[in-house]
């Protein structure tokens, strides 16, 4: 078989493995809420709390 | 004088003396035990998210509201899990609104280590929690959101809803686009050597790439496009040839001439335009689908009545849920509790704030033995009913017993009534030109008859109503109006008339009506008085409190006598100040209206009187001169006349005004105006208004909040954004004008594919260009008109 079905044919399964992560995604939720992630992603690591808990 | 202090927490003016606790000024004792909460609990980072994050709480007497959530059935119905020591339970939190708040509630565990986790969907403004039952019950959960000013909103309808699966429409949209555009995109590059004209040359390749895009076309046609062949379907049976039925018939023509061309080996088929086209149409029902998950067009009483209600059972009060409530009851109501069936009050003194039942602010004093209808709510200490009525039955409710709340009338929608004539006229060319070749070249007779229908397939014509809609409903939304859905807006431009519903939707509904009538008021004596209501719990005493705040005065209360439903006598640094009705101070009533008046006398001597009077919006009678020339106007109001002279003034002539109207009468006279052939936008703000906005064309609830509670409608508009009603209107209209003008354009589209088709000139490369330019050329011109426009009548 010549090598551009093969490429084509692998190109394809790529694109549908990504295809798979989108109805993954969907059906997980991802789009329900898309801006509390945007926000979550800035807070602070509880860096705080932790230092505390050395101290003591 | 106004103080410029603000409140470090709320962001609200520090009116009274300002509490300071940690170098921070605090409005009231409220944002001051937030304030503690978070920083004992290092939660303090809060306060750098935004200036002013917070908002005021409730009095902490308040927390007890929620102790229905111990009775097993309830919590039952709450719950969304229980399991082994610990409970998930989601909950809607209608305050959530920026950054800070996300924060705080997905750092519960730190207020209370008993919180697993926490996780908040921001635009549903649900909060699922997760936390451990040994340590904690609901209804402590529900008294911590409380008190830190996020008091979950819980009530019947949640408690079904819970049960049924949310939005799975949308996700499968979703997914169908998603299939589309992902074939969409392969078929397009595996085209791409027929339309360059390389097959010819590698030859051994181009039936591989053919039927893989055969292939790649299935998933689109059999379940991205499965709709408008299901649709198209049942529109055929009941003979009626909606958009979809042109659409179903360009696509399957489509499938077949291609899957025919590529088996027999003849061409390359147009799998390319067909999937595109697949995905464009579903692009637009996307573009069209917005909606605002966290607004309700569908609530009736029973999401604004509480789950359960104190129930006397032997000598003691407990929590039952409200659907168990019988005739005969005796139920206790503490401050802020909804009386949820119609009942008699059988302590000496209730006030009861119907603002969600009449959008009537000032709160109704009630005496023993009065007939109180369902849907108030008890403000001040408890008081005990007999329920009179199942909940079902009350005067209010059985408004929704009513033929209005079963469908609504049938729209006939503009898209359709074109399809209707599109359809036959594109069948009607097919088979002139299929008979004319039939004489000419017989064998290409079936090759132009389906060139016909694939290049007529109404693509750009099914995208403009969509997109136009789409983009008008954004704008609205920008500018707090917020639709059900896309209907809404054709039924818009249907309307003739326009009926208002008095209190609450064309008056203010906050205390700012209130005005001091004799002669003007010193310093000291508003200071006087403001010390004196101070101590005061009734309702009427806050706003008088507003308005008397003055700064630099330092009076001590000494004594404090209040006489429920009559007024209260105060002493103030030696002073005696007698607040209350006019009987209780021994004067006449001033009868110049009939507005809730609170009579004050300093010293003995009389002072005059605080009028709590409905004051109109600001701009309403603008409004009206923009409506005028297009509508009749109407006002029903629960009211007695007594404002009778002023409507008829601000209302041009020819308007109808009518008083004492029940929920039924409202739902009644919007019948009647419908029976003269008139299609009607109702404006109303509370459940009694409930049955008018369903009955009317164009319902339209008015909320100072829109995440607060509004009634069933067709949509939400918030009150500050009233005044902008004739430009919502005329967007709607011009919206219309660009829907009529895409629909020219997409015509000529199809009038040059159409002529190309017939002369049997077209060609899958043709056509692969055509088809997308008309439908992108469509999208841009409407989406981009659309704004103009709105920036022309000056919308946001």
């Amino acid at each position: 078989m010549s090598v551009i079905l093969v490429l084509i044919l692998v190109s394809l399964v790529v694109a549908i493995a990504f295809l798979t992560a989108f109805f993954w995604a969907v059906k997980s939720g991802q789009f329900d809420d898309t801006y509390s992630p945007s926000v979550r992603m800035l807070f602070e690591d509880r860096v705080k709390k932790e230092k505390e808990a050395k101290n003591d | 004088m106004k103080n410029e202090t603000k409140c470090y927490h709320c962001g609200e003016d520090c009116l009274e003396g300002k509490l300071t606790y940690d170098e921070h000024n605090f409005c009231c004792n409220g944002c001051k035990t937030v304030y503690e909460i978070l920083s004992s609990n290092d939660l303090c980072d809060y306060y750098s998210m935004e200036n002013t994050p917070g908002f005021t709480v409730k009095d902490k007497a308040e927390h007890s509201i929620f102790d229905y959530l111990d009775n097993e059935s309830i919590k039952r119905e709450v719950l969304d899990f229980e399991g082994e020591g610990f409970q998930r339970v989601t909950l809607y939190i209608p305050n959530v609104h920026c950054s800070s708040c996300i924060w705080l509630l997905e750092n519960l565990d730190r207020l209370n280590p008993a919180v697993l986790d926490s996780v908040i969907n921001f635009s549903s403004k649900k909060l699922t929690v997760n936390y451990k039952s040994d340590e904690m019950s609901l209804r402590q959960l529900a008294e911590m959101l409380d008190s830190i000013g996020y008091g979950p909103q819980i009530n019947l309808k949640d408690a079904d809803d819970s049960k049924k699966p949310q939005k799975a429409f949308d996700k499968q949209l979703l997914i169908k686009m998603g299939i589309a555009g992902f074939c969409f995109g392969n078929v397009m590059l595996l085209s791409f050597p027929d339309y360059l004209g390389i097959a010819g040359v590698e030859e051994e390749y181009s039936s591989f790439f053919r039927y893989l895009s055969l292939a790649l076309s299935l998933p689109v046609v059999f379940y991205s496009g499965s709709e408008y062949f299901t649709s198209a379907l049942k529109s055929a049976k009941q003979k009626f040839a909606n958009i979809d039925v042109p659409i179903a018939i360009g696509l399957l023509a489509l499938f077949v001439r291609s899957t025919y061309e590529v088996i027999a080996d003849v061409g390359p088929g147009y799998f390319d335009s067909l999937v595109g086209l697949v995905f464009f149409l579903l692009i637009g029902k996307w573009f069209q689908s917005k909606t605002y998950a966290a607004l309700s067009f569908d609530r009736d009483y029973q999401s604004y009545f509480p789950l359960a209600v104190q129930k006397r059972i032997n000598d003691d009060f407990e929590p039952v849920p409200v659907k168990e409530l019988k005739k005969g009851d005796e139920v206790l109501l503490r401050n802020g509790e909804v009386l949820p069936a119609d009942a008699i009050l059988i302590d000496d003194h209730a006030s009861i704030d119907y603002s969600f039942v009449t959008g009537e602010s000032v709160p109704v004093a009630r005496k023993k033995g009065d007939y109180v209808y369902a849907g108030g709510r008890q403000v001040g200490k408890q008081v005990r009913f007999v329920i009179q009525k199942e909940v079902s039955q009350s005067y209010l409710t059985q408004l929704w017993n009513n033929d209005a709340f079963g469908e609504k009338e049938h729209h006939t929608k503009l898209i359709d009534k074109v399809s209707r004539y599109f359809t036959v006229v594109v069948l009607l060319i097919a088979l002139f030109s299929a008979v004319y070749w039939q004489f000419t070249d017989p064998s290409q007779t079936w090759l132009v008859f389906a060139a016909v229908l694939i290049i007529a397939c109404p693509c750009a014509l099914a995208l403009s109503t969509p997109f136009t809609v789409g983009s008008v409903m954004r704008v609205f939304g920008r500018n707090h109006f917020y639709l059900k859905n896309a209907d809404v807006i054709e039924k818009l431009n249907a309307t003739n008339t326009i009926v208002f519903d008095k209190t609450g939707t064309i008056t203010e509904t906050q205390g700012e009506a209130l005005k001091f009538c004799g002669p003007v008021l010193s310093e000291a004596e508003k200071a006087l008085i403001n010390t004196a209501v101070a101590s005061s719990t009734h309702p009427l005493s806050r706003w008088i409190k507003q308005f008397t705040e003055v700064k630099g005065f330092d009076y001590t209360i000494e004594s404090f006598d209040e006489k429920e439903g009559k007024g209260f006598i105060a002493i103030v640094s030696g002073l005696s100040i007698k607040v209350g009705s006019a009987k209780f101070l021994g004067v006449e009533k001033s009868n110049i209206n009939n507005a809730t008046q609170v009579h004050v006398s300093i010293g003995g001597d009389y002072k005059g009187y605080f009028s709590f009077e409905a004051t109109y919006r600001k701009g309403l009678t603008n409004l009206l001169d923009a409506l005028k020339s297009k509508f009749k106007f109407q006002v029903l109001s629960g009211d007695n006349d007594k404002e009778a002279e002023r409507l008829e003034s601000m209302f041009p002539e020819g308007s109808v005004l009518r008083f004492n109207q029940s929920p039924e009468d409202k739902l009644k006279a919007i019948k009647e105006i419908q029976t003269k052939g008139n299609a009607v936008i109702m404006l109303g703000d509370g459940l009694n208004d409930a049955g008018a906005l369903q009955q009317s064309k164009v319902g339209i609830a008015i909320t100072e909040d829109v995440s607060l509670f509004s009634p069933a409608s067709d949509a939400i508009l918030k009150a500050s954004n009233l005044m902008d009603l004739n430009k919502f209107i005329k967007l709607a209209h011009e919206g219309r004008k660009v829907v009529v003008a895409s629909f020219i354009l997409s015509l000529l589209y199809n009038c040059v594919g159409i002529s190309l088709a017939v002369a049997g000139e077209l060609t899958p490369l043709f056509a692969a260009i055509l088809m997308p330019l008309s439908s992108i050329s469509v999208v841009v011109f409407t989406t981009v008109s659309v704004n103009l426009i709105s920036k022309k009548i000056k919308l946001k």
